[in-house]
């Protein structure tokens, strides 16, 4: 479900909370970001403009922040996070196709979420499991010589997990 | 401190510690390409972030090559700029580049005038032998002041410097990273929706095509050419100072009457001079000002020709709106008096005249688009075009400039005194409008016309007038990090000052985005600055309110500075905005 507004509203009543027990705000910039995604789970726009304006900075520090570093996320995640490698040995062995796949099966975009917030879908570089390749992981758990065949029953097992269907 | 001794190319050389690799070579005549370093020490335009490599050079002992750019020389430190190894190096960086770089120079608005094309040139680059990914970016074209092509982007953050450091406006970061790196605005926004002043220091400081002007050469052309049209134009002060240089001339010339017969060449059907609406909003804003202080109205009074300026004022101190002067700029008292009243005396339908503008400057390519300043709903100014894009159209009409005869403007709206012509240099608008403001208030002329310690190219300066019995303190600011600062000091104490000035380019207009590019010299300003005061000592007239076409304005048609019909056609408003 997408974050309410009255909801938004206080976790960002909670975030200048926690912004005005710091000591100072010079140079706070990452430890707020990681406060802001605590809190709200991530990044949405709003969020980053309002952080800017109380910490006065300009938006465009805190957008270029948020997209250099990878654990920060813009959009919300689903409750089952996969992620496909995109090393090179995962690349060189079919990792494209295996994201396409998930892409069709999950109608998402890479970095985006389902509309039920069940799946979210991320690619990621060298997880350090080459021997393995083509890899992905669900919530941190790995999957090794992953198929496109594979996808489906992938989906399935997280989906009867939580007793729902795709879409 | 004692002095570093090294050699450069087997040179024995002394310098100050901390001195760069080079700044010694330079001061020993020895060239060392780069791309990302650009220093203009006056304006606090530093950029010396070391990361586009171009400058590489060998240092006796060390295994890697160092950027000459941003290393120290040391005690005994033996460098080679000219090693077979530092070319090598420095060749390769450029290949590099340009194998991510669209290779469209000879359609690029920056052909002939681009660093990046130029290195390519010295280097004698002749095959790119590396053929990387390309970035495929969209343009952005969103502003009516300048457009991004992010793909002729080489990552030199020159305009995150210039726009965050020394502007103080922040429109610009390094989003996303490795092969996506770009130079964005926050969340991906268009221009148009960001803080943006459209000031175009940005543009003036990039070295490629990534940032350029909104070229409106083509609707200029299209309108000289209609023959339903009658095609007026305008030059602002700080054009005459730098057009030369558009076509080889020094630094410094001062061509007034080339522009004019250029102009006139080019099929304007009259030729006038923004330099007659300086004079008319020096009789607009002296008024203003000397009814505040007699009236108790807010102090102090900030000049409002600038219309970055006023962008900047609008998001960043809203709360401060009630103190800038209601006057519009100059062209567009220019373009409001054309339209209603100068169209009837020529017996032109104001509906088919066409107003031009050629400005310093890509924010007045912005301000003719804001909706208070148009005739219902046409503008007053149809199009403002830059220096640099006047001297474009002069090439392309094949005119030999530096051969014109020099010509005059035409009257009505082409006579100026020297009090407009400063008004091109940082301090000028101000120095102008205490000249009127010293005559009106004492009755007589100042024992001396130049008030010269607000001149130069000084981030704030400060100096205290008496005027008839009462000190006035007066305050220049030029460049938008210097105007906050400024900003903070009146909001913190609102009594200290009577006057401010601010510009937003560092130097006033002479430096502005439309200008031609100052080729990394930082002696440019100054050297434009001091045409802009000569031409101020060669008028015959020196105080705005002596100008006889302004007279013969304020009799027909105006009636008194300040008036009912002056208020409604000279002075505007300001918009709340936000950050
Ligand atoms: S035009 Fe001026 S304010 Fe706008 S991005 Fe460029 S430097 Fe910044
Ligand atoms: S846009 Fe121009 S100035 Fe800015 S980083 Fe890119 S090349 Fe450099
Ligand atoms: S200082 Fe002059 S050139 Fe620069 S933005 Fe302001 S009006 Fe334009
Ligand atoms: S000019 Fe020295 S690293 Fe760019």
């Amino acid at each position: 479900m997408p974050v309410a507004d009255t909801d938004m509203a206080a976790k960002l009543a909670e975030l200048d909370a926690y912004i005005d027990s710091l000591p100072t705000k010079e140079g706070k910039l990452i430890t707020v970001l990681h406060k802001a995604q605590d809190i709200i789970g991530y990044l949405p726009f709003d969020a980053q403009h309002h952080i800017a304006r109380r910490l006065g900075v300009p938006s465009s520090k805190v957008y270029g922040v948020v997209t250099f570093y990878s654990f920060f996320n813009i959009k919300p995640k689903g409750k089952y996070k996969i992620a496909c490698c995109m090393g090179t040995a995962c690349f060189v062995r079919g990792a494209q196709a295996i994201v396409d796949e998930f892409k069709k099966r999950l109608s998402v975009e890479t970095g985006e979420a389902t509309k039920d917030m069940l799946f979210s879908l991320d690619t990621i570089r060298c997880v350090g499991a080459c021997g393995l390749a083509p890899v992905i992981s669900v919530n941190g758990k790995i999957y090794g010589r992953v198929a496109p065949d594979d996808v489906n029953k992938i989906i399935e097992e997280y989906m009867a997990k939580d007793g729902g269907s795709v879409g | 401190m004692s002095l570093v001794n090294f050699t450069i190319n087997g040179i024995s050389m002394q310098a100050e510690p901390g001195a760069t690799i080079l700044e010694c070579a330079k001061s020993a005549g020895i060239h060392i390409p780069t791309l990302c370093h650009l220093n203009l020490h006056d304006t606090k335009m530093v950029n010396q972030v070391g990361t586009c490599r171009v400058c590489m050079v060998e240092v006796e002992g060390r295994r890697n090559l160092a950027p000459a750019c941003n290393t120290a020389v040391a005690e005994g430190m033996a460098v080679r700029t000219d090693s077979v190894k530092a070319i090598k190096a420095r060749r390769k960086v450029v290949e590099l580049l340009l194998s991510n770089h669209p290779k469209d120079c000879l359609v690029c608005a920056r052909n002939q005038n681009c660093e990046l094309q130029s290195l390519a040139a010295e280097l004698s680059i002749r095959r790119v032998r590396y053929d990387g990914k390309r970035n495929n970016f969209p343009w952005d074209t969103s502003s009516y002041s300048l457009v991004r092509d992010p793909n002729k982007c080489v990552l030199c953050r020159r305009c995150e410097t210039m726009c965050n450091k020394v502007q103080s406006v922040g429109v610009y970061s390094a989003v996303n990273r490795g092969f996506e790196t770009v130079i964005g605005t926050a969340f991906d926004e268009p221009m148009l929706d960001t803080v943006c002043t459209f000031c175009g220091q940005c543009v003036s400081v990039c070295p490629t095509g990534a940032l350029t002007q909104v070229d409106n050469t083509w609707a200029v052309w299209d309108a000289i050419n209609n023959p339903d049209k009658f095609v007026i134009v305008q030059t602002a002060p700080a054009v005459r100072a730098a057009l030369g240089e558009e076509f080889g001339m020094p630094v410094g010339s001062l061509v007034t009457g080339k522009m004019a017969s250029a102009l006139r060449l080019l099929g304007f059907d009259k030729v006038y001079d923004t330099d007659f609406a300086a004079d008319l909003t020096i009789m607009e804003e002296a008024h203003e000002f000397i009814e505040r202080v007699k009236n108790g109205g807010t102090l102090p009074i900030l000049t409002s020709c600038c219309p970055a300026w006023v962008k900047f004022i609008e998001h960043q101190f809203p709360e401060l709106l009630d103190i800038p002067s209601t006057c519009k700029s100059p062209h567009e008292m220019f373009g409001a008096v054309a339209k209603t009243h100068l169209a009837g005396k020529l017996g032109v339908d104001p509906a088919n005249m066409v107003v031009v503008s050629v400005m310093p400057c890509l924010a007045k390519k912005y301000e003719a688009s804001r909706p208070e300043l148009a005739l219902e709903s046409s503008p007053y100014v149809d199009y403002v075009i830059t220096t640099r894009e006047l001297g474009a159209m002069i090439r392309e009409a094949g005119v030999r400039f530096a051969s014109l005869p020099d010509g005059e403007f035409d009257s009505a709206m082409g006579e100026s005194t020297g009090a407009s012509v400063i008004f091109g240099a940082t301090g000028g608008v101000i120095e102008a409008a205490l000249r009127t403001a010293y005559a009106w208030l004492t009755g007589e002329k100042p024992a001396d016309v130049e008030f010269t310690a607000l001149r130069g190219i000084k981030g704030i300066k400060e100096a205290t007038y008496n005027i008839a019995g009462t000190d006035f303190k007066i305050a220049v600011a030029s460049g938008l990090g210097n105007a906050r600062e400024l900003l903070e000091r009146v909001r913190d104490n609102p009594d200290e000052y009577h006057a401010i000035e601010i510009m937003a380019c560092p130097g006033g207009c002479v430096s502005g985005g439309g200008q031609p590019y100052h080729g990394n010299d930082p002696e440019t300003y100054a050297k434009r600055a001091e045409a802009i005061y000569s031409e101020d000592r060669a008028k015959a007239l020196r105080y705005s309110h002596e100008n006889p076409e302004v007279i013969a304005l304020y009799e027909e048609f105006l009636g008194e500075p300040g008036s009912h019909r002056a208020h409604e056609l000279l002075h505007t408003e300001y918009t709340k905005r936000t950050v």
